[in-house]
């Protein structure tokens, strides 16, 4: 398998990576899937204790995790004016004196995420960054609207300009364990990308167990899921260290039997730099450098870059900073 | 390199926690250090220097202890004990409170302090066993409140010697002090050469706490000085170390009547089944092996793997060894710190050098220049090679594969130890069936390196012996209350007469259900008290010990019976003795020549029906420990007991040491009261007709002196009592050393039979055994 060298704006994995055709369902493979909690508790609770990033090496990770925020707004209240807000803080989303003190060139969030009606005014803004729009889709969030509307909302999506396009899978084939109807769901999904590259968000916050976590995990990456990614953000429970933990070994076996690498999107509830650090650390030591850059790591966030910021002048000045001080997304 | 490079190459770099503070500390104490006794520090001696392991740059000169400041430190701590003691539990408790809060307010010292002087990551003992040593602390103070009213018929057992190892040091003395302290025991504790100087923080903690004068003596030196604490006039010695020296502690103190607790090696098993969760199974064996750079007795140091999935397990192993992070321990962001010391250093590996069996794999990771070892696994070793059965103390990982759970049982328990293992299954029926079988004091499911103040910590067989921490802790700081008095030899009475019964009834003893005759064919006879002859028993030799515990190994399944089972054997054996009681009274009285023998067997009844009442009641218990799960201390039978019985009262004597082993799931071996066996001869007819399962009960007749070493010293007894009026407590003690087996021994001191403890023989028949269960889907 062959590598690219990755510029800052080539965030799609399709460029970079072999995509992932999908395999067929291996029910052996999801049956013999386990995942004891007790256990990734333990391994989630001690990591950040067991990992730390300080000095330039900190602000040099605070960076890379800006690069890889899919910087996102889902609202009913979304205009088109409030979107290209949001995509000029992704083209810059940090001062350009910070970046400058740093010895940073420029550096652009992973993607601007929005819902279908937003793609249009996104796209616009967007023009020449090389940042890619990225749509929530298939009756986002609960996705259970008509089945062929869903199918039809990811071509309207990609018609309109999305790149990426994070679907959500029926909850419940996983609770009701009908493993062949979510591969034949997530295939369809896929199918009807196309070139966009998709995300499956499994909204594991309610599957009920870190075992189904796991066994979906692995049928969406069977379905030729590009991303699997945790939450829609409006569960109740969103990403989690040890959800994370378990979704990441699924890819990571997954590239062990099939060599194709799968991307990792932890959405909903990461708003701490602290926490991007662990996420970062996580990716690191269980899948390894190759999975910390935007195209295959994706944090879905919307209140983290401002943290981010405030920890990155802090590094420059020394004192601790205001939210004030940084530009608004 | 440039934030810009940085941000590409995406490396952790360096995360140094400062040591200025603690570095701080050490100046302030002239960096010399002399011994904490009678609550002040002594003037700095001659001595040695303690080094940061990772650097080799020396932290401070410590005072080697000589004789005088040994007697100076024991009888400091004999002055403190009694006032200690009177001041009560509740008065303790504020105390060991005190203490608990004073660790928990200097932690990140006492924790750069430990990383400095051990060379462990400072994540491990900022994380792990400072808040531990806080914990054990907390929880004590509160077995000291609860003292009075819990634990009524106890006292403390006055000044303790404790040997604490280089591994955990702070964390050692903690599970060494909080308990002895808690029950109102004083001590005199040596800290290991390598890593003394947290426990010498601890004697300033001491101070702060207005910790009055002697209840805690801090010596320092090597080897000597802990030999000068074991020969000093202490009432206990508690050791935690290796075996060998475990090993040499039992000798020097046998028959000296101190009380001792040891927790010696392991070699433990780490058992992967074809259902676990790999990933997590593997993560646990970073914690298992790697934790402490495997510089920890309790270390899953024996990996056996399911031979259908060996494959997969070892490349996701290897993979995940690469990963690990080696280098300044005190670095925030290291995973596997320095070894203790070069010459520790130099063992391990001189040991994997030696072995050329298997395939060996070493972390594919920098190693930095120094004191430090690389995380190592070898694969496809047998249970043959040397590394698969002597303990290394250091990170390296050995392995074999197994086929099924019967046999992942038999690979585990074969070894010398016997201290922890860990089992991980998915399957709950698999899991806890396998915990019971495995020979070990702690058992933890799907997770590994599990420790907590309120489950015991300790092993069996090479192992050791006590537990510390849990209720089952305390017994190694206390005993029951009361004056013993001296017991005096009872000789055999001697005659002239013929025999009393016209027609000879042999005697014979009682080997695997059947009568047996004495291997060497030589008897004796026992004569009454108008000089007439009541009988002949045969003289027990070596081999009719090899025999009895020969049928005794074969009687295992008892282990395996129901308490209701257990209880119904003992009921009827009472029954069936009742029924005779008559004669055996009148033997007793003969025998004797006095008139106790109604008594005495109206007493042997009684006992009977206490035993099979308790055993189906003497509960295991779930402790109370900090995770999602259970700690189940169950309690286990110890396996074959040894026991010379009581002289004074032949059948009480005998009933009182077998039924409550039995009723544990024990098997015995007894020797007969020495000047009046006849009763116990007399009693294998009851036991032939009361349906005990042939092996379960063994009786030897002959010279309490020749069965108790042979018996002593049997490798395959579990643990030894005596009860003899011979005076064979050094004796049989000396002799435990081979298999370090339990040992109980009266030190010439008589025993009330007729008012016996049920709950110290029930423990005597038991090892707690603590099982993890963590649980959670």
């Amino acid at each position: 398998m062959t590598t690219k060298t990755i510029t800052p704006t080539a965030h799609l994995p399709q460029v970079t990576e072999p995509r992932n055709p999908g395999i067929p369902l291996d029910m052996q493979w999801v049956r013999s899937v386990q995942a004891n909690t007790s256990a990734i508790e333990r391994r989630a609770k001690t990591l950040p204790g067991r990992r730390s990033v300080k000095k330039d090496w900190q602000a040099a990770w605070l960076l890379r995790a800006i690069t890889c925020i899919d910087l996102t707004t889902l609202a009913g209240d979304d205009t088109a004016e409030r979107v290209r807000r949001l995509c000029a803080k992704g083209r810059q989303p940090v001062r350009q004196a910070l970046l400058d003190k740093m010895g940073m060139g420029p550096i652009t969030t992973g993607a601007i995420c929005v819902y279908h009606d937003m793609i249009g005014p996104a796209v616009d803004a967007l023009a020449g960054s090389g940042i890619p729009v990225a749509a929530v889709s298939t009756g986002f969030p609960a996705g259970l609207s008509p089945f062929h509307l869903r199918v039809a909302e990811i071509g309207e999506s990609v018609k309109a300009g999305a790149a990426e396009i994070d679907i959500v899978i029926s909850r419940r084939h996983v609770l009701s364990g009908n493993w062949q109807a979510l591969y034949e769901e997530i295939q369809t999904f896929r199918a009807a990308c196309g070139d966009a590259h998709m995300k499956a968000i499994l909204a594991t916050g309610e599957l009920g167990t870190l075992r189904n976590v796991a066994r979906a995990s692995v049928v969406a990456m069977m379905g030729g899921a590009d991303f699997i990614k945790t939450s829609t953000g409006k569960e109740t429970v969103n990403a989690t260290l040890p959800v994370s933990l378990v979704m990441i070994r699924a890819i990571r076996e997954y590239h062990a039997r099939t060599g194709y690498r799968i991307g990792y999107k932890p959405a909903g509830g990461i708003s701490k730099a602290k926490d991007a650090l662990v996420y970062l650390a996580l990716m690191k030591d269980e899948l390894g450098d190759r999975w910390l850059r935007p195209d295959l790591f994706r944090f879905g966030a919307s209140s983290l870059l401002g943290d981010i910021e405030r920890q990155l002048e802090h590094h420059v000045t020394g004192a601790y900073s205001a939210g004030y001080r940084h530009a608004i997304g | 390199m440039s934030v810009k490079d940085k941000f590409e190459s995406m490396e952790y770099g360096p995360a140094p926690e400062s040591a200025a503070e603690a570095l701080a500390w050490l100046v302030d104490q002239g960096d010399r250090f002399g011994h904490f006794i009678n609550g002040a520090f002594t003037t700095p001696g001659d001595g040695f220097n303690s080094h940061n392991p990772a650097t080799g740059e020396v932290l401070a000169t410590l005072s080697q202890a000589t004789q005088g400041d040994v007697d100076a430190a024991v009888d400091a701590a004999r002055a403190a004990q009694g006032k200690w003691e009177k001041i009560g539990g509740p008065g303790r408790a504020r105390y060991l409170y005190a203490l608990a809060r004073l660790l928990q307010k200097h932690s990140r010292l006492f924790a750069v302090l430990e990383t400095l002087d051990n060379g462990k990551p400072i994540r491990e003992s900022r994380d792990i066993d400072i808040p531990l040593a806080q914990r054990h602390f907390y929880y004590h103070a509160g077995m000291a409140q609860l003292m009075p009213e819990a634990l009524p018929d106890v006292e403390a057992l006055g000044v303790c010697g404790q040997i604490i190892p280089w591994n955990f040091p702070l964390l050692m003395l903690a599970w060494k002090i909080a308990p002895a302290l808690a029950m109102g025991n004083t001590v005199v504790l040596k800290p290991a050469e390598y890593t003394s100087l947290t426990a010498l923080l601890f004697a300033d903690i001491c101070c702060q706490a207005g910790l009055p004068k002697g209840v805690v003596n801090i010596v320092t030196g090597d080897g000597a000085v802990g030999e000068m604490i074991v020969a000093s006039p202490v009432d206990k010695i508690a050791f935690t170390g290796s075996t060998s020296i475990g090993r040499r502690i039992r000798e020097a103190t046998a028959g000296s009547g101190k009380a001792l607790s040891l927790e010696l090696g392991g070699k433990s098993a780490y058992i992967v089944f074809d259902d676990a969760d790999m990933d997590s199974a593997v993560e646990g064996l970073v914690d298992a092996i790697w934790f402490n750079s495997g510089q920890v007795c309790c270390a899953g140091s024996r990996l056996l793997v399911q031979e259908t999935i060996a494959e997969e397990f070892y490349g996701r192993l290897r993979a995940r060894m690469d990963g690990l992070r080696i280098g300044n321990p005190l670095d925030k962001c290291i995973d596997v710190g320095a070894v203790v010391d070069p010459v520790q250093l130099a063992t391990i590996t001189g040991m994997v050098d030696a072995n050329t069996a298997g395939e060996t794999y070493r972390a594919a990771t920098p190693l930095p220049d120094g004191c430090f070892y690389p995380p190592t696994l070898i694969t496809g070793l047998t249970t043959s090679d040397t590394l698969m059965q002597e303990e290394i103390f250091g990170p390296v990982l050995v392995s074999t594969t197994f086929r099924t759970p019967t046999e992942a049982v038999a690979l585990a328990n074969n070894t010398r130890y016997g201290l922890a293992a860990t089992v991980w299954s998915e399957n709950i029926n698999l899991a806890l069936d396998i915990a019971p079988r495995l020979v070990a004091g702690i058992v933890w499911i799907n997770a590994t390196n599990l420790m907590d103040a309120a489950a015991g910590f300790g092993g069996v067989r090479e192992s050791g012996f006590g537990r510390e921490g849990g209720w089952e802790g305390l017994a190694a700081y206390t005993k029951p209350k009361g004056k013993a008095k001296p017991l005096a030899k009872i000789t055999a009475k001697r005659g002239e007469a013929g025999p009393a019964d016209p027609i000879d009834r042999t005697a014979k003893m009682y080997v695997g259900g059947k009568q047996a005759r004495p291997d060497a064919g030589y008897s004796r006879a026992v004569y009454g008290r108008s000089g007439a002859i009541l009988g002949h028993v045969g003289q027990a030799s070596r081999k009719d010990v090899r025999n009895a515990v020969e049928a005794a190994q074969g009687a295992a399944g008892w282990a395996r019976t129901t308490g209701h089972l257990r209880a119904q054997i003992l009921y009827y054996i009472a029954e069936n003795l009742s029924a005779r009681s008559g004669e055996f009274a009148g033997r007793i009285n003969d025998m004797t020549g006095k008139r106790q023998g109604e008594k005495e067997v109206a007493a042997s009844i009684q006992t009977l029906f206490t035993y099979a009442a308790w055993a189906d009641k003497y509960d295991g218990q779930v402790h109370g420990v900090p995770i999602r799960g259970v700690a189940l201390a169950m309690k286990e039978p110890v396996g074959i007991i040894g026991a010379i019985c009581a002289d004074e009262v032949p059948l009480l004597g005998l009933v009182g040491a077998m039924a409550p082993a039995i009723a544990m799931g024990n098997r015995v071996v007894l020797a007969a009261s020495e000047p009046y066996p006849l009763a116990a001869t007399d009693f294998y007819q009851v036991l032939d007709t009361s349906d005990v399962p042939g092996g379960v009960v063994n009786i030897l007749t002959g010279y309490h002196g020749e069965i108790a070493p042979t018996l002593a010293s049997h490798l395959n007894v579990d643990a030894m009592w005596s009860f003899s009026s011979s005076d064979l407590s050094g004796d049989v003690e000396r002799a435990s050393c081979g298999n370090l087996k339990r040992t109980w021994v009266n030190n010439a001191c008589a025993m009330d039979w007729y008012n016996t403890s049920s709950t110290q023989f029930l423990a005597a028949s038991c090892e707690v055994k603590n099982i993890w269960v963590p649980y959670g889907e």
